[in-house]
């Protein structure tokens, strides 16, 4: 059902945990839909520094999950912006179809993250 | 690695002994029992034998048994069948919210195309049905009620003769899905006082495609696949010997071994239950605790995703089943997890571990130890776990 690198990182996620001093947190999905996921990135000199991630969900969430954050890591804002459920997918050697909407909310959570971040540092 | 197969309400192995009986009606004893010559004529007289056996079984008459492709099919012989055949009856079905779906969709078969209603009769947190709320319900159209003998998903065994003896005081039908409990515990049609009962082949040790109705001697019923007066005219198409001579042989050893395995299986359960219990914290046993399928453990674990652990176990060689909604292809929780109340996102932390005959003590304690560490590892990662939050 699921690829190998989709079963490589959900036995063995990168990045799980939370940031006390995050710049920004993103949270998307909710329990009763069965995914849900919190992201945690600190940003310095216009890049992703850090990032943790908390995923309740199914191997997918958090296969997709720890790809994100490995994807970000490191990254401008704006490229981190540029990452998609898509491109998320594409590095996880695929999803399966049911899955592509339900649980690949990554990129979102990240997206979500990164506007709280500039939201904070505008005002 | 270890393997540690726990989910028999999915699948068994078939029994060597039912295979060796079965092998010769694949090759050498082909004929078609509808055949007049001999080699037909012989094979008609093996079937009526496995129709002895199974009748046997479950204290039946051997005339009252209908051999299906499955436990689905028997359950859609049930509803539609006699639904069907006492169209003139009326135009109300009754079934509980916890029947397998081939009993919800047989029934709402009905509601959708043709001019019927169904009344689904709730359960409580136990998963049990109400025999006052059945009896109120019961009306002058009733045609059919269906309630399931055993739930797979939680394990729970309803009160069947009562709630069969309120129907059969207003003359209305009584079936019973008892799939998950024939062959897990004694089963008489008779102590059940029910008109229909579906039963399968893989909880005995008998092949997958292979099941039977009973239905009591003079209940009538239409027949869904139009063929041949095979079946006694309840279904055509030629007999599927192979698997019926495995039914009839799993019966057979059934009846005779069923007190054993339903205490080793029960025995493996309650140490199953009772170290689960004592290992993980936030964890809710699902299902009547007494009340229940001998070898059926099932619980809902907070904070983590059943498809997610059932993968986790996999990897450590553990098959288990959930009713989460990630893992099933409508992508919706169980509907029975929903019925007896539990909240969705606990509903998602589902774990359904079903033992039979080959489980051994040490299995289950392969389970203990892999299991916490398991549901540790996904807590760890989840934002709904107290320690992340």
């Amino acid at each position: 059902m699921y690829s190998e690198k989709v079963m490589d990182h959900f036995m063995n996620p990168r990045n799980v945990g939370t940031l006390e001093d995050a710049d920004g947190i993103g949270e998307v999905g909710n329990p009763v839909c069965g995914d849900m996921m919190t992201f945690y990135i600190k940003v310095r000199d216009d890049k992703i520094d850090d990032i943790k991630f908390n995923t309740f969900g199914c191997a997918a969430a958090i296969a997709v999950s720890s790809m994100v954050s490995e994807m970000a890591k490191g990254k401008t804002l704006k490229d981190a912006r540029a990452i998609t459920k898509d491109s998320v997918a594409a590095a996880l050697e695929g999803l399966p179809k049911q899955k592509m909407h339900c649980s690949n909310l990554g990129a979102e959570a990240l997206t979500k993250a990164i506007e709280n971040y500039e939201k904070k540092n505008s005002a | 690695m270890q393997i540690v197969y726990m989910d028999h309400a999915a699948s068994t192995p078939v029994r060597r002994e039912v295979l060796e009986e079965m092998l010769p009606f694949f090759q050498e004893r082909f004929g078609n029992p509808s055949a007049i010559y001999d080699i037909g004529i012989d094979i008609k007289g093996v079937i009526e034998d496995q129709r002895e056996k199974v009748a046997n079984l479950i204290g039946a008459e051997a005339k009252e048994i209908v051999f299906t492709s499955s436990g689905a099919e028997a359950n859609n012989l049930a509803v539609k069948g006699a639904v069907l055949a006492n169209r003139k009856k009326g135009n109300h079905i009754i079934v509980s919210t916890i029947e397998h779906h081939s009993v919800l969709n047989a029934a709402r078969f009905f509601e959708r195309m043709m001019d019927y209603e169904v009344t689904f009769l709730p359960v409580n947190n136990y998963g049990l049905v109400d025999p006052q709320r059945l009896a109120e319900l019961v009306r002058e159209e009733t045609v059919l009620v269906s309630i399931m003998h055993g739930n797979n998903e939680i394990g729970t065994i309803e009160p069947i003769s009562g709630l069969a003896a309120i129907c059969r005081d207003k003359g209305v039908l009584f079936h019973t899905d008892a799939v998950a409990t024939v062959g897990n515990i004694p089963v008489n049609v008779k102590d059940l006082n029910v008109d229909m009962l579906s039963l399968t082949g893989p909880p005995l040790g008998a092949p997958k495609g292979i099941g039977a109705l009973y239905f009591r001697s003079n209940t009538r019923l239409m027949p869904l696949i139009h063929g041949g007066i095979q079946e006694m005219g309840r279904r055509g198409g030629t007999e599927n010997v192979p698997g019926i001579v495995g039914l009839g042989k799993a019966a057979e050893l059934t009846l005779n071994e069923l007190p054993e395995k339903t205490k080793h299986v029960k025995n493996l359960k309650d140490r199953l239950v009772s170290g689960i219990m004592d290992r993980i914290e936030e964890i809710t046993y699902t299902g009547h605790p007494e009340n229940r399928l001998p070898g059926h453990a099932s619980f809902c674990i907070a904070a983590i995703e059943g498809e997610a652990l059932l993968l986790m176990l996999n990897q450590a060689g553990i098959y288990a089943n959930t009713g989460s909604a990630c893992a099933s292809k409508a992508l919706k929780i169980s509907p029975v997890l929903v019925a007896i109340g539990v909240p969705a996102e606990i509903a998602q932390g589902s774990i359904v571990f079903t033992l039979d005959r080959d489980n051994t003590a040490p299995e289950v304690d392969y389970i203990l130890e892999k299991l916490p560490a398991v549901v540790e590892r996904l807590r760890s990662f989840s934002p709904l776990w107290k320690k992340n939050i």
